[in-house]
């Protein structure tokens, strides 16, 4: 029923009087929405006033005073605008570091085209047409062209260990294999957590709590430092492995409750017509109940996934060249020591630019849901 | 007998049958706990001989050793000489005033951020709407550093920035005017506490009457009364001076006042204003959660704007907030441990230096899980009794 009291939500359209135009519109909308009342009025102006002066401020060291290039090291005239303006002058000189860390640099087209083949990925996983079986087969070949081209070693490609690895690639390494190992995780302790089965159920109930009753960084520290004590001697694991398997685990704990939401919420019906039907239980998960779980909750999946992609930048505690860590390291350089502002100012924007597209597409995906 | 039949015979077979939906059960329960305690079984042993071959010693006897590592910040009296128990304590205490202040802060940050979000002033829905997305996209970490880096860059002490009077910012952190606090203050304080408990009951007796006779009372006067004016006389009686101390520049520090370290003061800066962010979104879909209709009821029965929003909103959307809340308050507890990565000594950076020091991986990683692992479930209960307390309740 569309009546004169259905008022549309948000900026109110009155009725045109004197104002046509484009020019009366602007002005109408700018009463409705700036100055609809004194005390809105002056929230606006005060609001222009503080967003202006620090806009100009922001121009002003960032833009203005700001140096775009030195010549070679020599950051003389970067500390002649120190404390009132920019040094962008370190991003150039430091770019190939923060973006691939000690990779060697005449193969670090290697790392590039396995940071594309991410995104590729990504992409190609957002799509909904493409959420079919045969998805599983490209990420598999995904992550196998990916380790192909980071370690080389066959088909004239230098061997290069991962002690050497860095940059945006490890990050996405982290965030990628993370996801990739710690959502089947995440499924079966979901499942076990929902299980008839006692001594299943607490086992998944132990292990979720546990996880998520600690800071990531004490699971690092784990892996970092007692995942030695608990191996049998002569055996190692590399250290990118070993926070690879912290993360995992942490995944699949903040992953298995994110599950556990969506199969509360998928009909009981479902489950006792698959059971009417003859199906075991994994038949009947996978064909009937997961299915449908999943996709309720594909948009907090994808927040779940945000909070990971930030979450990795943590491995710079126990020393892993991480993205974040590169950025640290490049401005231990004594002569860039003190433009670290900067540095962080660029890696802030990588990481933003990943974050924010996967937070638009789960806020797309929210309202076709709706 | 009864047994042989065959009909009892045929069943009691089934019952041992693979296809019989227990014994299935049965088998698995047992496959999976037994595949878990091996696993743990075998790690267990490895690390046992591993400990002998680097003759390590396990069990907690290290905790009466001196630490001999020194804490900048603290708030207890500590010095390297302590024993690491005592260090241990020291770091707790430093989580918890980094997570306690953290979380207030933080509340209130994100609770006027979340309003923001909702005016109908285009350019401050926006703005809280850019604050929002942008905090929550960049990890804390690199927020962390960055704010860090930021302190560092100030000007030294004799330079400090000094906006208002006492209050000095600089690279040895913000420094504010503090008022000592001796046995005098602490009586009036006390007085003021104990007043505020019984202002508590008061208005509950009076809400309770209230109830039953439909009068509003006016609890005001006593809360004025027992918080303020009895606290005042005491102090008056007991000649307790309230003198401000002022932070004095003495060389190349301040000498006086109350010190926030730059790493204490950029952690705090770092969690409140990123936890404020989820916050603010939860506020937000909490009060959208409100119908409506309830507004508009209540504007109707000629309800003050504040009074709707304070007596008929909030209750309602605070049913929807507190539980996300809830996690929040134990991510930034949490989150408070990234400390390490700055130099602010909390309980992970005191427990790695332990690690480092004395080879106790296991002890050192084990406390600082006990020490989590109980302030987390100590919010979850507190949360858990307040959220039961705002709970709706049905006839």
């Amino acid at each position: 029923m569309a009546t004169a009291t259905d008022a549309p939500q948000g900026p109110r359209s009155f009725p045109s009087r004197s104002n046509r135009g484009a020019g009366g519109r602007a002005l109408r909308w700018l009463r409705a929405n700036l100055f609809s009342s004194i005390s809105s009025s002056l929230i606006t102006l005060f609001l222009i006033l503080l967003l202006g002066k620090m806009l100009i401020s922001f121009a002003q060291w960032g833009i203005w005073d700001a140096v775009w290039s030195v010549p070679g090291n020599n950051t003389g005239a970067c500390r002649a605008v120190r404390g009132f303006g920019a040094c962008w002058a370190v991003i150039p000189e430091k770019f190939r570091f923060i973006i691939f860390g000690t990779y060697p640099y005449d193969e670090q087209w290697r790392p590039a085209a396995a940071t594309l083949i991410f995104i590729a990925l990504f992409y190609l996983s957002s799509r909904r047409k493409l959420w079919r079986r045969e998805l599983v087969f490209v990420w598999a070949g995904a992550l196998i062209l990916i380790a192909f081209l980071m370690w080389g070693g066959i088909f004239g490609l230098s061997y290069v260990s991962q002690d050497r690895w860095g940059g945006l690639p490890v990050t996405l390494i982290l965030a990628t294999f993370g996801l990739a190992f710690g959502f089947p995780l995440g499924v079966f302790v979901a499942l076990g957590r929902r299980s008839k089965l006692p001594a299943i159920r607490s086992l998944c109930v132990l292990y979720v709590e546990l996880i998520r009753g600690v800071p990531l960084i004490s699971l690092l520290f784990m892996a970092s430092v007692m995942f030695p004590l608990f191996m049998p001697d002569g055996f190692n694991v590399d250290k990118l492995l070993r926070a690879q398997i912290a993360i995992v685990l942490y995944a699949g704990a903040y992953l298995a409750e994110v599950i556990r939401g969506g199969l509360q919420a998928v009909a009981r019906g479902q489950n006792e017509a698959a059971d009417a039907l003859g199906l075991s239980y994994w038949q009947k998960n996978r064909l009937i109940v997961l299915p449908q779980a999943i996709r309720h909750v594909i948009p907090p999946l994808v927040n779940t996934f945000i909070a990971f992609f930030k979450d990795t930048s943590l491995v710079l505690i126990i020393g892993i060249f991480d993205l974040l860590t590169t950025a640290k390291t490049a401005i231990i350089d004594p002569a860039w020591q003190s433009f670290g502002i900067e540095v962080y100012v660029f890696v802030a924007l990588i990481y933003f630019a990943f974050c924010f597209a996967m937070s638009r597409y789960s806020r797309h995906l929210e309202a076709q849901g709706r | 007998m009864t047994t042989s039949t065959p009909e009892l015979r045929l069943r009691r077979r089934l019952r041992l049958s693979l296809r019989d939906e227990k014994v299935k059960g049965l088998i698995w329960q047992v496959v999976v706990v037994g595949i878990a305690v091996a696993v743990v079984a075998w790690l267990w042993s490895n690390a046992i001989h591993n400990l002998s071959v680097r003759r390590i010693s396990t069990g907690f006897a290290f905790l009466g050793r001196e630490a001999g590592m020194p804490i900048v910040d603290t708030w207890l009296p500590y010095s390297p000489k302590d024993t690491y128990l005592r260090a241990f304590l020291v770091g707790i205490v430093n989580t918890l005033r980094v997570a306690a202040i953290g979380v207030v802060l933080a509340t209130v940050l994100g609770t006027m951020i979340g309003i923001a979000r909702l005016s109908s002033n285009w350019l401050l829905s926006r703005l809280a709407a850019a604050y929002v997305e942008v905090l929550r996209d960049i990890p804390l970490l690199l927020q962390l550093l960055f704010w860090y880096v930021l302190m560092q860059g100030f000007p030294g002490a004799r330079a400090a920035w000094n906006p208002v009077d006492g209050v000095f910012l600089s690279n040895r952190g913000l420094v504010l005017p503090s008022i000592p606090i001796e046995a005098g203050q602490l009586w009036v304080l006390a007085t003021a506490a104990l007043g505020l408990m019984a202002f508590y009951l008061l208005r509950r007796h009076s809400i309770a009457r209230q109830m039953q006779d439909g009068r509003p009372r006016h609890v005001w006067p006593y809360a004025l009364t027992l918080v303020i004016v009895i606290p005042a006389l005491v102090s008056w009686s007991l000649g307790v001076s309230w003198t401000v101390t002022m932070p004095e520049l003495h060389g190349f520090n301040f000498a006086g006042g109350w010190t926030l370290s730059p790493e204490y003061f950029a952690l705090l800066i770092a969690l409140v204003t990123y936890t404020s962010a989820f916050i603010a979104e939860i506020v937000r879909s909490g009060i959208q959660a409100v119908p409506r209709g309830q507004w508009d009821a209540a504007v109707g029965l000629g309800l003050r704007r504040s009074f709707v929003l304070r007596h008929i909103v909030l209750p309602q959307a605070l049913r929807v907030i507190i539980p996300p809340m809830t996690s929040q308050y134990l991510n930034l507890t949490k989150n408070s441990s990234l400390a390490v990565a700055i130099g602010y000594q909390d309980i992970v950076s005191i427990a790695n230096t332990t690690l480092n020091q004395t080879g106790q991986a296991i002890e050192a990683i084990a406390l600082i899980m006990l020490v989590f692992l109980t302030i987390s479930l100590g919010i979850s209960l507190f949360m858990n009794w307040y959220n039961a307390r705002i709970a709706l309740v049905e006839r």
